[in-house]
Order: C-alpha cells, then structure tokens, then sequence
C-alpha cells in the first residue's frame, strides 16, 4: 500500500531530525546538525534493507516516490516564498558579501570538479535529458564513456 | 460568483497552492520550450517566476515572507516552508546510487570545510572594509555569508545587535538567491554533471534552500547528491561559527 511508503519516509524523516536534534545538544550547537543528511541515508538503508526481503513492493515504493517528483513544486513554492526585498534592498554589504562568498566557491567547486574528472574519482557526465524524463530509468543504464 | 472563488480560496491554503504552482510550472515549461527554444529547463524559469512573485507579495504586503503574505497564496508558506522541504529532499534519497555517494564522501567533507571557511573570509574581508572593526559583528556577518541561519545562530550566541543579526540574515538570503538564480548558469563552468560534482558543490555552496533550487533547476537527478552534503552545512557552520571562527577573529582584529 502507498502509505506504506509515505509512512517509512516520514518515519525516517522524523527519526533523522531527532538524532540531529540530539547530536547538536551533544556538542552544544542551537541548530540541527544534519538531521536531514541522516535521515536520506536512513531511507537509502531502510529502502535496501526492504528491497533485499522483498517487502519493498512497487506501490509502497510509489509512496515515497510520489513526495521525490513533488521536489520541484516544493522549490518553487520556495522561490515564491522567499523575502526577496530584503534581498534587493540589502546594502553593499550583504550584496557583496555574498556574491564574493558565492564567486569563490563557484571557483573552488569548478577547480576540484576539473580534478576529481581527471583522477576519474567522478563518474561520466549524465546523459542530457527532457523536463518530464522519468527519473527511475537514469543512472543505472547511462552509459559509461570512460 | 467571484467572491465565493475568493472565500474557497482562503478555506483551503494548501490545496489552491498545488494548484497555484502546478500552473507557474506549466507557464514556465511553455516559456522554456517555445521562448528558449528548450535551452533554459522549465525549472529554473519556474523558480525565477517564484521569486518574482515573491518580491511583488514583499512590495505588496511589506512583510517577509513573499507572495505567502498575500492571503490568497498564504498556502505557498506551507508547500514552501522547512518541513516540505525537507520531507520532499528525503524523498529523493530514494533515487541514490549508493556507489556513487560513496565514492565522494571525503570530497563532501572536504567541500563542506571549504564552504563554510571561505564564505566567512569574504564575509569578514567585506565588513571589514566597510569600516567594521568590532570582532562581534566580523564574525557575524561572515557567518551569514555561510547560509542566512549560520549568522543568526551565530550573533546570538557572541551577542551581536539585533541591525548587525538582521544584516547577516540578509547577507545570507541574497546568497541563497544568488545560489539559485546562478547555479544552472555556471553548471558548465563549475562540470555540474555527475553525482560527485554534485556532492562537492552541495558542500561548497552550502545554503540549502540555494542549493535545491539550484540543482533542480539544473538537473533533478543531481539534487539529492548535492542535498545529503548540504544539509549537513547550516549544523557544521553553527558549530564552526560561535567558537573557532570568533575566536581567530578576535584574534586576528580583536
């Protein structure tokens, strides 16, 4: 059933967020430290833990799949919610600050993205794809131009 | 007749948000394939439309959450809000290839030292030249140069006013634009294109909210690379911040 898959996400979900919760309380930090970080590697386990028994049926995986593609939505009504004013109307400060943060960092991410290409660490570029491309079919079968 | 659409509207937040943003995606995949000739994803058009319209809820209404404080869209705060957000990331976790997680885990840890690091320089470096020379408000504008909850957080704990806290807030929030508008523009540049990019730009640009929009609007199958290393970013930049960040500061200008 869907909601079984709705309901190992959510389960995953709020257990990552309370070991996040307890880990900053442990070191002393008034923010989670990646509850959500734990909670994805939390579903990839439970998922091919599942998977490996066979309990892992096309229609609990529908729902967790569901919430993946609503991703998106999610984002833009993100981007809608965002106070971008604040944003525009920040002084030099604020706006250069963070486009200095961001223009050093885009550097930093392309020169070790050059390296890792070159050690082969990263693996071939995906295939390009369309808008409504589905995205269970990538990856696996992308072919290796190594 | 208009009216009754107006109160059905206001009765039901959530549901006329899927609709309202069903309708932007579709506008904005229109947009893409017949305006760009398909060049720019519908995606990136449809976040750039949010954000839009999320300045125009701003100039309306004159409050901070967006288009949200528009009470016919007030559902977008909560399709768009923390939780959604990062239940739908979760979701996407179930498309990862463990192989491919694996083999970049000490690249992200790596990423996400730098991420935090260099932003905070640029941040401090910034203030400083505007004349700041209070250790106090160095650290905390550095630290929403990291992400707008990192600055904050961090403020609060060294004791910083609440104009310098709301300065680093908005330092952060226009990163985190920066982030989304930018990212499918230097996707090229940065070789955005394979899951171990993905993972040492998640580290990097840290803000999540940033990094999201931005690998959504680039490739979806990116996004939960970059997501699992970002995530981690706002709680290793709280950590960071109030100690050994604030202490070379005051070390170095104090």
């Amino acid at each position: 059933m869907v909601i079984f898959g709705t309901a190992l996400l959510a389960a995953c979900y709020l257990a990552g967020v309370v070991i996040g919760e307890g880990i900053a309380a442990l070191i002393g930090v008034k923010a989670n430290v990646g509850g959500v970080g734990i909670a994805m590697l939390l579903l990839i386990a439970a998922q091919h833990y599942l998977q490996k028994r066979g309990m892992f049926p096309v229609d609990t995986a529908k729902g967790v799949t569901f919430w993946a593609m609503m991703y998106i939505p999610v984002v833009v009504a993100m981007a809608a919610t965002q106070n971008v004013i604040v944003a525009a109307r920040s002084g030099p400060i604020a706006l250069l600050s963070a486009a200095g943060a961001f223009a050093i960092c885009i550097v930093f991410i392309s020169l070790i993205n050059r390296v890792i290409e070159r050690a082969h660490i990263a693996s071939a570029a995906l295939e390009p794809v369309s808008d409504d491309h589905d995205p269970a079919s990538d990856l696996s079968v992308a072919p290796d131009h190594r | 007749m208009l009216h009754m659409l107006e109160k059905t509207v206001l009765d039901n937040p959530l549901v006329a948000a899927f609709a309202f943003v069903g309708a932007v995606i579709w506008v904005s995949n229109l947009l893409g394939r017949h305006l760009t000739g398909g060049r720019v994803a519908g995606s990136a058009i449809a976040i750039i439309v949010g954000l839009a319209l999320a300045y125009w809820g701003g100039a309306v209404t004159g409050k901070t959450k967006g288009l949200a404080d528009v009470a016919q869209f007030g559902g977008l705060a909560l399709m768009g809000g923390a939780m959604m957000r990062d239940f739908t990331i979760v979701a996407t976790a179930s498309e990862v290839h463990v192989d491919e997680a694996k083999k970049a885990g000490w690249l992200g840890f790596l990423a996400l030292v730098l991420g935090t690091v260099l932003p905070f320089i640029v941040g401090v470096g910034v203030a400083y030249a505007y004349g700041h020379r209070d250790p106090v408000t160095l650290t905390t504008i550095g630290a929403g140069a990291v992400t707008y909850i990192v600055g904050p957080i961090t403020g609060a704990a060294i004791g910083a006013s609440s104009d310098v806290i709301a300065l680093s807030i908005a330092t952060g929030v226009v990163k985190a634009i920066l982030v989304m508008i930018f990212t499918p523009v230097f996707a090229r540049f940065m070789r955005l294109n394979n899951p171990q990019a993905a993972m040492v730009f998640g580290g990097l640009a840290g803000t999540v909210s940033g990094v999201s929009a931005g690998l959504a609007a680039t490739d979806r199958r990116l996004v939960p690379y970059g997501a699992l290393v970002a995530t981690f970013h706002t709680g290793f930049g709280c950590l960071l911040g109030p100690s050994i960040l604030f202490l070379a500061v005051k070390a170095l200008f104090g």
